[in-house]
């Protein structure tokens, strides 16, 4: 693997990830690599964004940091070095503990990551209580204001409720509380959103934006909504088919789109301040036409500007010459700058 | 909005103004059942409640809403495949109240259907060639062997499907494909309108686009009508003519596409619209947002008068909560009368003249659906809003 090109982790790195790659495979069968050497780090306060499509490997990414991959069955190498310690070489125990007090993360659907059968408020005072050591009383207290804080209307009375008694939205506010109950420095937030309805989207979308002014709390956004990376991330990283194939600020990564695939997600996506006739620049085929890395870009067989090196050599992830900022790309055959699809 | 005029013009044949679909205030109102012996009633979902809209033939109607407003019990309430509790659908001069058994199946050739899920609604266990033969051998079109294979090839290649295509079954297909199957099967029967339920939803952001691109097309080519149901505000705009924004079983406002953009009249349309992501952050940064308290009031217990009221930010206190506001043309400049909205001070809250103000979330209670409907609404305006 090419040695990707951040700057080596400096003091101020919250957490540093470095060559992360995750494995699935039985006995006998070729392994299939969903994440394949994704390198980024977080510094504290910083909101990063995970780009992609379904197969691209950012949920996977997001799990093994987490220590959430099933225990058979994956084999994931590289590191995930948080405050000093890679969270990948701890113990289950190790672990237990700094999940959720340290690093804590929120999921897609809140109805499957909340326990049915116990009230809201036991769900959250049981995340003190592990972490922080608190009674029960001073838990429960202390669950009230938390629910309060997300937003939550009228929280003595939600304490008592069952999660299938709250809305969507409510349920994710709920989830939220729970990540945030021990003020953790890392806050992993996996398609937090695409479950709800756009309006209650605006809705978390904000409270996530105040929680990072307010705490400081570093965010790892993962979407494959571009429109909601827009908004909210500081630094962008856009996954494809396992690797990063572009890394740039925000601002810089929306002006010039440099990779095709970056380029050609924005064009799929209707603007609401758009033109409206016009035929969308869709990206022609599916993720199962991809080439493997190792052969080559695996992006080529759907790319509009693929050439001969394209099937041929595997583009590295390299600082892209023209870009004023930090702007890394993985591509032999990049738009120009300002480029539109 | 000259450029909405000269775009009329242009379709300016009687053809294209002639109403394919007409529904007067159609309402669909779900019973609900309490008891172990007695299914004594003890409430309804009012899930559609008074929804009157015409689509013309050869446009694209985009219905728009969050999930819980209705949307897709009124695409299936036009096509019978719900029991509307009031109104009629009048299709191509037909009234559809009235039809049974064999009228009405020989006439829904006319209105097929596209589902959000691809993959549910193809059935695993036969070919796509099967599938396809399926709806066309209901209503006799495969008594000429020849022309019904002809057909299909004709199809495959509309939706951009290789021949080879028919042979395979549904789960050898990724999403899009499958969902470009759905259209083929939509369109072997010839229909004049397709009723789509969000048709692109469950796709990815790039193969989205392909079905997009696909839906305009065949339109395009068989001169298809079409009702689009969907939650993306920016995909209803991008293939609809005319846009109807729907809250709580009924339209709010009613407008052609670049019409509701530039302008949107109704609260509602305002939120939705600042709540929709724009991928640009120049944008994002700048534009103003307005984030709605609350969730989505349960629809068995709606709120009296405007059922935005109880989460609208231009509220005010005279009206909004007593009376319903009916879609009607407002006197603004430059607002065509083609532009209909529901709200009583519509023309106030353009101006400027009513200013936003703060609105407390009210506590949701989402057992409100199986409580009785004589609860009061002021209390209990909540509801429960799954994923879309």
């Amino acid at each position: 693997m090419t040695a990707p090109s951040p700057a080596p982790a400096t003091t101020d790195t919250l957490l540093s990830v470095r060559d992360l790659t995750v494995e699935f495979g039985t006995k006998g069968q070729t392994p299939f690599r969903a994440v394949d050497g994704v390198s980024f780090d977080v510094r504290p306060g910083q909101t990063v964004g995970l780009v992609g499509e379904s197969g691209c490997g950012k949920s996977v990414t997001s799990l093994a940091i987490m220590g959430l991959l099933p225990k058979r069955g994956n084999k994931v190498a590289g590191s995930a070095t948080f405050d000093g310690t890679d969270l990948l070489t701890l113990d289950d125990r190790e672990m237990r503990d700094r999940r959720g007090r340290d690093v804590a993360m929120i999921f897609q659907d809140p109805l499957s990551s909340l326990n049915p059968v116990v009230s809201i408020g036991v769900q959250v005072a049981e995340v003190l209580q592990r972490h922080r050591g608190m009674k029960k009383s001073a838990a429960m207290a202390e669950s009230r204001d938390l629910l309060d804080k997300v937003g939550i209307p009228d929280p003595s009375r939600r304490l008592k409720e069952y999660p299938h008694q709250l809305s969507g939205g409510m349920r994710q506010r709920a989830l939220i509380a729970m990540a945030l109950a021990c003020k953790p420095r890392l806050l992993i937030a996996d398609e937090p959103t695409t479950a709800l309805d756009v309006t209650i989207q605006a809705q978390i979308l904000n409270l996530l934006k105040e929680l990072v002014v307010d705490s400081g709390t570093a965010l790892i956004m993962i979407t494959h909504d571009l429109g909601v990376v827009a908004g909210l991330c500081d630094e962008v990283n856009v996954l494809y088919g396992g690797r990063i194939v572009e890394t740039a600020p925000r601002h810089e990564l929306f002006a010039s789109p440099r990779h095709p695939y970056t380029n050609g997600l924005l064009g799929s996506i209707p603007r609401l301040d758009g033109a409206r006739n016009e035929q969308l620049a869709a990206i022609p085929g599916s993720v199962a036409d991809n080439i493997p890395w190792t052969s080559g870009c695996a992006f080529a067989p759907r790319c509009s500007r693929a050439i001969d090196v394209c099937r041929a050599e595997t583009p590295s992830l390299e600082q892209d010459s023209v870009a004023i900022e930090d702007h890394l790309l993985r591509c032999h055959n990049p738009w120009p700058t300002g480029g539109e699809a | 909005m000259s450029e909405t005029t000269s775009m009329l013009d242009k379709k300016d044949t009687a053809a294209e103004h002639e109403v394919l679909l007409d529904a007067q205030d159609v309402k669909v109102h779900f019973p609900i059942k309490r008891g172990v012996f007695f299914d004594k009633t003890v409430g309804h979902v009012f899930a559609v409640d008074g929804m009157t809209l015409q689509i013309r033939r050869g446009e694209t109607y985009g219905l728009v809403g969050e999930s819980g407003c209705g949307k897709s019990t009124f695409g299936r309430a036009l096509l019978r495949l719900e029991e509307p509790t009031n109104g009629t659908v009048t299709f191509a001069g037909t009234d559809l109240s009235p039809l049974k058994g064999e009228a009405l199946r020989t006439l829904r050739r006319h209105m097929q259907m596209v589902f959000q899920d691809p993959l549910s609604s193809l059935d695993p266990r036969q070919t796509v060639e099967s599938l396809l033969l399926e709806g066309m051998r209901a209503h006799g079109l495969t008594k000429d062997a020849k022309a019904a294979d002809a057909r299909l090839r004709e199809l495959l290649t509309a939706v951009g499907l290789p021949v080879a295509a028919l042979r395979k079954y549904p789960h050898e297909f990724s999403g899009g494909q499958r969902q470009r199957i759905g259209i083929a099967r939509a369109l072997s029967v010839d229909p004049e309108l397709i009723v789509a339920d969000e048709p692109v939803s469950a796709l990815d952001v790039s193969v989205q686009a392909q079905v997009i691109n696909l839906l305009q097309d065949v339109q395009e080519q068989f001169g298809l009508t079409y009702l689009v149901i969907a939650h993306d505000l920016a995909v209803v705009r991008h293939i609809s003519d005319r846009v109807g924004v729907m809250y709580l079983g009924s339209l709010v406002e009613e407008a052609d596409s670049d019409g509701l953009y530039a302008t949107p009249l109704h609260p509602y349309t305002r939120a939705l619209m600042s709540a929709v992501p724009i991928p640009d952050p120049l944008i994002e940064d700048q534009r103003e947002q307005i984030i709605l308290a609350g969730d989505l009031p349960s629809p068995a217990n709606p709120p009296s008068g405007c059922r935005f009221h109880t989460r609208c930010p231009w509220r005010q206190e005279e009206r909004c909560d007593t009376e319903r506001p009916q879609l009607r043309v407002v006197q603004i400049d430059g607002v065509p009368t083609s532009h209909r909205v529901a709200c009583h001070y519509a023309e106030q809250i353009h101006s400027g003249e009513i200013e936003r103000h703060e609105v407390s979330a009210t506590a949701v209670d989402p057992s409100s659906l199986s409580d009785s409907p004589t609860v009061n609404t002021q209390e209990n305006p909540g509801g429960p809003i799954s994923a879309p």
